[in-house]
């Protein structure tokens, strides 16, 4: 089923510490850039822009994994975590650089922003929801949590759906590169209603195709 | 988004864009047995004025920034996208249509306007998505080219009409247009006579460059940098408040009037202060607090006596 080549288990660990390694690249590029002055006139804002964008990619990559294993075969289930706190890592980046670089700290405009601006508001709601999700993000916390573990992580949904929403309302007019973001993380929220009747009809579908050994 | 950061090169380093635009002119046209004539001889020339009455006693923002630093949409939404697509534009040969409710209805060309009394103009420039520059401009007054062409009374309004050229402004083809072509603004006729409303055809002591609105662009200081529309071809006077193409967008977010006014916000973001382009650094931006009318509040506020400036934001 699968249409890429299995990844030896030996590896599955060190892989994922690659991710974590490779995902935070960009992070280090753009602040070498920022700190080099390679960030173009208005290096904070650019810095700040940039540290967001990738946030909503890796929480498009985290939404990504499921609909890739029903859909296509590929089971990259075990980046699943690596590619959720990526995203949560790139989301206090952009808040931080916000707060510390762009506003300078001042705590009445932080604050001022925060409740007034609506995309703002979101913002920071998605950022407080992330929270407790990266805490759980541990072995423990799955099987202590159970249930309630599996629960609670759909939160990712509402968060994703905002963080696109916060990203819409911050951008003076839709183009290309915010529609595509958009776009994919509502494609991938969209998925989720149908997984149930998609998986049905698959197996429905493999159930015929391939006949049962008793017909042998 | 864009992965590509171009490498920091130093301006001395840069060949003068006149040089490398002539050699592309020479190329284009060498097969026709026309050498170094056309469309390149036009760009970045120097310019000469005179002293003008306004001046300011803030900190020029460096050329490299007021060039680099743009928004041109009709070039691209990013920042940077002017400056890196404007290389095809032609801003030669040029004409500016002024029609309307005028006695003498007129066709200027370029040569004529680069021969008003052209003067120095520094002035501080206010985008409405909060930051800001000082820019040198070289311009002359709307109110010189409107006395040519002899408003009639029934005048109320001027409308200003961008250039509309898919073929050289890259920004107005393709799949997702950030706005309606063409570019339009307005002003109150009163606003558009006032002293401090120019026609902008240089900066720094050259002719405008391509991403700066070339060859001729209005500058209007105390509002937003949107109402300043660039590379002018239509200029009418009419009875009606005329279209603009950000209010028609998004008329919640952004006015007709749209005076730099810290004490009203932007929906979506505070006006209360600025970021100035070129000072600061990486480690920590240099915002300032906005002033009413972008701090020409005593040339100009006496236009608005009586008006409600929340309402007519």
């Amino acid at each position: 089923m699968s249409v890429i080549p299995a990844l030896p288990r030996k590896f599955h660990g060190p892989s994922i510490w690659a991710l974590y390694v490779i995902g935070l690249c960009p992070a280090a590029w753009y602040f070498y850039l920022g700190a080099t002055g390679g960030l173009g006139i208005n290096p904070v804002k650019e810095f700040e822009h940039l540290l967001g964008l990738w946030a909503l990619r890796f929480i498009i990559a985290t939404l990504a994994v499921t609909p890739l294993r029903d859909l296509v075969g590929i089971n990259w289930i075990r980046y699943r975590r690596a590619l959720g706190l990526l995203a949560f890592y790139y989301v206090v980046m952009h808040f931080s650089v916000w707060m510390l670089l762009d506003l300078g700290m001042d705590v009445h405009a932080v604050l001022g922003d925060i409740l007034k601006r609506p995309y703002i508001s979101i913002g920071m709601v998605c950022l407080a929801a992330l929270v407790p999700l990266a805490v759980t993000s541990n072995n423990y916390s799955i099987r202590r949590l159970g249930k309630l573990w599996i629960d609670m992580h759909h939160l990712i949904y509402p968060i994703a759906l905002g963080g696109a929403l916060h990203y819409f309302l911050a951008v003076k007019s839709i183009t290309t590169g915010p529609f595509i973001h958009i776009a994919a993380i509502a494609l991938l929220l969209a998925y989720r209603p149908l997984r149930k009747p998609i998986m049905r009809w698959k197996r429905a579908r493999k159930s015929v195709d391939s006949p049962q050994p008793a017909h042998r | 988004m864009a992965a590509y950061r171009p490498p920091h090169i130093p301006a001395s380093d840069i060949t003068p864009r006149s040089i490398y635009m002539s050699r592309r002119s020479f190329l284009g046209t060498a097969a026709a047995g026309l050498a170094l004539t056309g469309a390149g001889s036009a760009f970045a020339a120097p310019l000469q004025a005179r002293p003008g009455p306004y001046t300011l006693d803030e900190k020029l923002t460096p050329k490299e920034a007021v060039t680099s630093y743009n928004n041109f949409y009709e070039f691209g939404t990013d920042k940077s996208d002017p400056s890196n697509n404007a290389g095809d534009f032609k801003p030669t040969p040029w004409t500016v249509k002024v029609d309307g409710l005028v006695g003498k209805p007129k066709e200027f060309g370029l040569e004529e306007l680069l021969k008003m009394p052209i003067e120095d103009r520094t002035y501080r420039m206010r985008c409405v998505e909060g930051w800001s520059m000082v820019i040198p401009w070289i311009g002359f007054p709307l109110a010189a080219l409107l006395d040519q062409v002899e408003p009639q009374g029934s005048a109320k309004y001027v409308s200003f009409e961008t250039v509309v050229r898919p073929e050289e402004m890259p920004g107005q083809k393709g799949l997702f247009q950030p706005l309606p072509w063409p570019y339009v603004e307005g002003l109150r006729l009163d606003e558009a006579r006032h002293p401090l409303t120019i026609l902008a055809v240089g900066l720094y002591g050259e002719t405008l460059p391509n991403q700066n609105g070339a060859p001729i662009r209005l500058v209007v200081p105390w509002k937003y940098g949107f109402k300043s529309i660039k590379s002018i071809v239509r200029i009418s006077l009419v009875e009606k408040q005329p279209e603009t193409t950000w209010k028609n967008s998004n008329a919640r977010e952004y006015g007709f009037y749209s005076n730099v006014n810290p004490a009203v916000d932007h929906p979506r973001w505070s006006q209360a202060t600025e970021q100035r382009i070129g000072e600061g650094g990486f480690f920590k931006t240099a915002r300032r607090p906005t002033l009413p009318f972008n701090g020409y509040a005593d040339d100009v506020a006496g236009l608005y006596a009586g008006l409600d400036l929340k309402a007519n934001y």
